[in-house]
């Protein structure tokens, strides 16, 4: 027999912040589970069927984009992947804190993302005028893997809606800013320095910030080493201006 | 009222309209991107196996260059293409790559020594040269004579797309997300910029701009089964073609990939055939070696997709719950290499299937299905890129039929169409922001402005109505039944009538939430009308073309028919009609450098020939002959034969390792 299943949906519309009576509840969705059903299958039901004004975000749809990261039952997590028979009867679906609500459980990470890609400069500094007519530069393959290790990041800020420290620092780069400090720190087609990186990172709101709670690592949908290259990112940043 | 202005606007935040904006901004260009979602969400970053570009690095890929390339290339796409903007492409492909290597994407790299991989299910040996160490990999694909396809894992896309939106960040491009182009603001065959709603605040705004790109890439959601993210709906399409004056090209041909998985619709790249992946029937039978004994499970997608098809007809599929499907085997490549190289896929085989791919024999198995994937068609621009009928209007990408694909686009080229077209269209587009000035008056943006935002609360206002949500699963229904895989008279003359009462309904909808700010179901109630008029374009042109070319498959006309269908379907939709007017443009023969010929896969025989062919190719001989006794090179036979306009930056010689 198919389960039934409730959907606790947070809704709040602070477009409507004009109108003083709008306040936050919770809505209850009832719905009957099909086979391999994911919150994305359950919440385009919903709105189809129940609810037209609710509010999400999915794009890819398969796990490769990072639209759909919110609360699921506690914890951040991609809901376009989140099979419902993993779950209990009842479903709490929170947005993901720390980002600018748009509205239910749809949040503004591009805005968020964008800003933390300008402040660690989030690309290739390099002084070269490269001939694209010519042939590539050689990388070794272990470190084009190595990079691509950490370019594996989707944005989708699961590792940042499960950070102590951005709960509490507002202006903390969360480890999706700090392991983009490490990817172009191994990328060797970047000619910044550690000192280069300290400047953008060597603070309380950067790498000095992290307390090392884990949450980030134990939530990236994507697995990426978190901790282990904060850890690294560190111990090379605190070498850096003694005084 | 907001009117904004900029240099050049650009509408959409995928692969080919972030190049495109670079290519402005690097000209110093006011440059601003609008797009639905955070621009790092695009559906590019879904582009998993590759990007074909000759560099002919590997040792699988030796002798590779642009002529092998667009050979290629032009019998992919069952000779429908342009081939003067294939031969753009395929010259400018090199470079694009090595321009993404220094921007950081983390191509996988070539090894020195002897490596593995399964090459028709057996294990080889191949061994790299030192020379070849550290210098861009690249694995197989399907229609493509050398192993051309560069990649970074399977999760390509995504590492180009991060690296072109960081170099537009680098660059200062204004780039505005959650911002959707509602309309195109014309006047005299003219674009001046877009009619933009805000997705959160729901403002309707002017963008007004010298030069409009549209970039918003393919229209696979009209369809029920799609491997496409939900946001392509083909709005960036509907919008030019609602200006009534840019015309859509080739909308019929649609491409159906061979092996997402069933029944969720997600995609397993291409490379997992690439590298050596097998499909099996309910017995487990490798069957594409029986049909098609040349290129086997890697002939080209519009063909392997049929021989699926045809094969499940033949009793051949696997039952489910959810109807008939064939396996996917790479677990024959062994857990090492698809944990390293088919990472993506394995996940995706993980959650929504349950499966391990890596797992041995049919425990690993993937339930696949071909589906929806990708638009040929799209707005019909000449070789710069801009429409020929409406000026300042460019398109890039798989919004635009550019026509590099003609009727079937190879594996690997449509990635590696976003970035090229972002060059090279981008840099067209750039300099007609350069040399053109705003020059509308006040009065007629306003009038755009103000007919969307009574729109808008028109649609708002109406209490009793359609349901949009309905109507548009109909649509998906009917495109999915009729206007799929196999098409036929009958069946799509039942699709065009049903869309077109579909549409008409369309037009009465009812919304239930009244809000104008961030409202789903207002989205849904503009877009559904855009979307049909879209279906209708793709449905009426499917039902016109009489004969089968690439992925346009008509059950009642077999052949490719030569001497009649050569050309270019246009459709365009004038305002107050239900149904779009449909021309041609024929495609010259007398000017191809490769003239029309059987495929290499695929049926034999199955050709109604045009007699210009024979002439053509007798030409192409001769000339060829002369100039080779002459001791010309490639470079000047090729130009005897086609010749095609390049900005000179992108026409260099590609350097590639034994070069002299």
């Amino acid at each position: 027999m198919a389960r039934e299943l409730t959907i606790k949906v947070l809704r709040y519309d602070p477009q409507q912040k004009s109108n003083g009576s709008v306040k936050a509840y919770f809505q209850e969705y009832k719905i009957k589970e099909a086979d391999s059903m994911t919150i994305y299958l359950a919440l385009t039901q919903i709105r189809e069927t129940l609810d037209a004004g609710l509010s999400f975000d999915f794009v890819c749809r398969a796990g490769i984009c990072g639209s759909c990261a919110m609360m699921i039952n506690g914890r951040p997590k991609l809901a376009c992947r989140t099979l419902t028979k993993d779950l209990p009867n009842e479903i709490i679906l929170l947005p993901l804190p720390t980002f600018n609500l748009i509205k239910d459980l749809s949040v503004n990470t591009g805005v968020w993302m964008d800003a933390m890609s300008k402040r660690v400069e989030s690309w290739i500094h390099s002084s070269k005028e490269i001939d694209i007519a010519n042939i590539e530069e050689p990388v070794e393959p272990e470190v084009a893997d190595a990079v691509f290790e950490l370019d594996r990041c989707i944005e989708c800020g699961c590792c940042v809606a499960g950070c102590g420290t951005k709960l509490i620092k507002e202006d903390f780069v969360g480890a999706v800013g700090l392991n983009r400090v490490a990817r172009f720190e191994c990328d060797p087609h970047d000619e910044r320095t550690i000192d280069d990186y300290y400047e953008l990172v060597g603070d309380d709101n950067g790498i000095f910030g992290c307390m090392t709670l884990l949450g980030c690592e134990d939530t990236c949908p994507k697995h990426l080493p978190l901790q282990n290259k904060i850890a690294y990112m560190r111990r090379k940043l605190a070498t850096v201006k003694g005084s | 009222m907001k009117i904004k202005y900029c240099d050049a606007l650009v509408i959409g935040g995928g692969l080919a309209g972030l190049r495109a904006a670079v290519a402005a901004a690097q000209k110093g260009l006011s440059t601003t991107v609008l797009s639905l979602v955070p621009v790092k969400r695009s559906h590019s970053a879904a582009a998993q196996g590759g990007m074909q570009a000759s560099l002919g690095n590997a040792k699988m890929s030796e002798g590779d260059n642009e002529d092998v390339h667009f050979t290629d290339t032009v019998k992919g796409s069952d000779w429908g293409c342009d081939q003067e903007v294939a031969r753009m492409f395929v010259t400018t492909a090199p470079k694009a790559i090595r321009e993404l290597a220094s921007w950081g994407v983390p191509w996988t790299r070539i090894k020195r020594g002897n490596h593995e991989a399964v090459i028709n299910t057996k294990r080889t040996t191949i061994f790299e040269d030192n020379d070849k160490h550290g210098l861009i990999n690249s694995r197989d694909f399907g229609g493509t004579k050398k192993w051309r396809t560069c990649y970074t894992s399977d999760a390509t896309g995504h590492t180009m797309l991060f690296a072109v939106a960081n170099e537009s960040l680098r660059l200062n491009v204004n780039i505005e997300d959650r911002k959707e182009a509602i309309a195109l603001i014309h006047h005299e065959n003219r674009c001046y910029g877009a009619i933009v709603r805000d997705l959160i605040t729901g403002e309707i705004a002017a963008y007004v701009s010298k030069g409009t790109l549209i970039a918003t890439g393919g229209y696979g959601r009209i369809y029920e089964i799609t491997t496409n993210a939900v946001i392509c709906e083909g709005i960036g399409t509907a919008i030019a073609l609602e200006t009534g004056i840019a015309k859509l090209g080739n909308m019929e041909a649609v491409q159906f990939h061979p092996t997402p998985l069933f029944p969720s619709g997600i995609l397993l790249t291409e490379g997992c055939r690439g590298d050596g992946g097998v499909l099996r029937d309910k017995d487990g039978h490798r069957f594409m070696p029986d049909y098609e004994p040349e290129k086997k499970d890697l002939a080209s997608r519009d063909v392997v997709s049929r021989r699926m098809m045809e094969h499940m007809r033949k009793g051949k599929g696997v039952e489910s719950p959810y109807g008939t499907h064939l396996w996917l085997d790479i677990s024959i490549l062994g857990r090492e290499h698809i944990e390293k190289n088919l990472r993506d896929v394995q996940e995706i085989c993980e959650y929504f299937a349950g499966i391990d791919p890596a797992d041995e024999g049919r425990k690993g198995w993937a339930p696949v299905h071909p589906m929806q994937h990708y638009s040929m068609g799209g707005i019909r621009t000449k070789p710069t890129g801009e429409s020929p009928t409406l000026k300042g209007l460019f398109s890039a990408g798989e919004a635009a039929c550019w026509d590099m694909h003609g009727f079937n686009r190879l594996g690997g080229n449509s990635v590696s169409e976003t970035v090229v077209a972002g060059m090279i269209v981008g840099n067209y587009f750039a300099d007609f922001c350069i040399e053109n000035q705003i020059d509308i008056k006040t009065e007629i943006i306003e009038k755009f402005v103000f007919e969307k935002e009574a729109y808008m609360k028109e649609l708002v206002s109406k209490d009793t109505g359609e349901d949009v949500f309905r109507i548009k699963n109909r649509m998906k229904r009917i495109m999915q039944e009729y206007v799929g895989i196999f098409r036929d008279g009958e069946g799509l003359e039942k699709a065009v009538s049903e869309l077109e009462q579909l549409y008409v309904k369309s037009k009465n909808v009812a919304v239930k939430n009244k809000q104008l700010s961030a409202n789903p179901e207002l989205e849904e109630a503009y877009r559904v009308p855009m979307m049909l008029k879209v279906a209708l374009c793709v449905a009426k042109g499917a039902l016109d073309r009489t004969e089968s070319r690439g992925a346009h498959t008509r059950e009642d006309y077999p052949k490719r028919d030569d001497a009649n269908w050569l050309k270019r379907t246009l459709t365009s939709w004038k305002e107050g009609d239900l149904m779009p007017t449909v021309e041609y443009e024929p495609l010259d023969i007398m000017k191809m450098e490769i003239p029309p010929g059987f495929r290499g896969y695929g049926a034999k025989g199955n050709l109604i020939e045009n007699p210009q062919s024979a002439i053509r190719q007798q030409e192409v001989d001769e000339i060829r002959e002369k100039m080779e006794s002459e001791g010309k090179d490639r470079y000047e036979i090729q130009e005897a034969l086609m010749p095609f306009e390049l900005q000179s930056e992108y026409k260099r010689v590609n350097i590639r390792l034994g070069d002299k």
